[in-house]
């Protein structure tokens, strides 16, 4: 008997404490796009949590707003859409491609292709100059000529 | 051009010094409204203090405005209440009020302890009005001109440097006051 109260009390503990209340859903398919989408959104009061984490009033305004939608028969797309127009593109976890956010996410490839540019320029320098290093009067003659050369 | 690609990380540190410098003293926590220069929504809801009577943007086009956003539950509208006050005082800019997410009998007592500096005031309880205005807290300051759009939106207590630096280089340009 002490361990089946036990067990129930360790039971207890563990209930998820996700920020979701109880939402009566009309079937398993829509509470499943309902938890995609809120991953999706940002909440905007909390910048770092999703809509689907937070607990602050504005993300259950929002999560509301989002299943309204849903029931209105609106897409993804569109829901996320309708956030954007009011909220901005900061309340998209995955920002569109536009002039605005290239740097985004285009920066890291951009700085990837710098960086393997200068790794191969230093590798040639470095193997022409160990070439060169078995006769150092050559290697002092092709400095000199490079220097004279525009 | 050996000595050019020698400062090249020299130049890359200034632009990343560069870019991380103009972050500092900014708020992360404000974000740039996606309605300016845009239409501001439309909505008509009841009035606070007249409940019998809806107000809306219909009602208030036709001169530029201010839509602050308040709550008796925000801390910081306190803090600026006593600027709202004065630019309702001057008679610069008409001011209106959004009360969001808000009791009405706490609004009203609210009121009643710090003065309605507001022309009138819509009553937004269920965030609806809200969200359509991407309001993601209080106190938020919209300024929509005669034609309704939105031309600016502060978020935070409104202070008097806003008011002169801002609002009213952009009353000027748009014809209001």
């Amino acid at each position: 008997m002490k361990r089946l109260i036990l067990i129930i009390m360790l039971g207890l503990v563990a209930l998820p404490t996700a920020a979701v209340e109880l939402i009566e859903f009309d079937s398993p398919e829509q509470e499943q796009r309902f938890r995609e989408l809120a991953t999706e959104l940002r909440c905007l009061v909390c910048q770092n949590q999703s809509l689907a984490d937070s607990d602050a009033g504005l993300a259950k305004d929002l999560r509301d707003e989002v299943l309204r939608l849903m029931r209105e028969g609106l897409s993804d797309e569109e829901i996320k859409t309708y956030l954007a127009a009011r909220y901005g593109d900061f309340v998209l976890y995955r920002p569109p491609v536009k002039p605005a956010t290239w740097a985004l996410w285009f920066g890291p490839f951009v700085l990837l292709l710098i960086a393997v540019a200068a790794l191969l320029y230093t590798i040639r320098r470095r193997s022409t100059a160990e070439e060169l290093v078995a006769d150092p009067d050559q290697k002092e003659l092709d400095r000199r000529i490079e220097e004279e050369q525009p | 051009m050996n000595r050019l690609i020698l400062i090249l990380p020299l130049v890359g540190f200034l632009a990343l010094s560069g870019l991380l410098y103009s972050g500092i003293g900014k708020d992360p926590s404000v974000l740039p409204s996606a309605l300016i220069d845009r239409p501001a929504p439309d909505f008509a809801v009841p009035e606070l203090l007249e409940p019998t009577r809806t107000v809306g943007k219909a009602d208030w086009l036709g001169k530029p405005y201010l839509l602050n956003v308040w709550a008796s539950w925000c801390g910081a509208c306190q803090i600026e209440h006593q600027v709202i006050t004065d630019i309702a005082q001057s008679g610069v800019v008409p001011v209106y009020g959004l009360n969001w997410k808000d009791e009405r009998s706490e609004a009203l007592r609210w009121l009643d302890h710090f003065g309605n500096p507001y022309a009138a005031i819509a009553h937004d309880p269920e965030n609806e009005v809200g969200i359509d205005f991407g309001v993601y807290g209080a106190p938020e300051t919209f300024l929509i001109d005669a034609q309704g759009h939105v031309r600016f939106k502060h978020v935070g207590p409104l202070t008097e440097k806003i008011l002169n630096e801002q609002i009213i280089p952009i009353l000027n340009e748009v014809g209001g006051g």
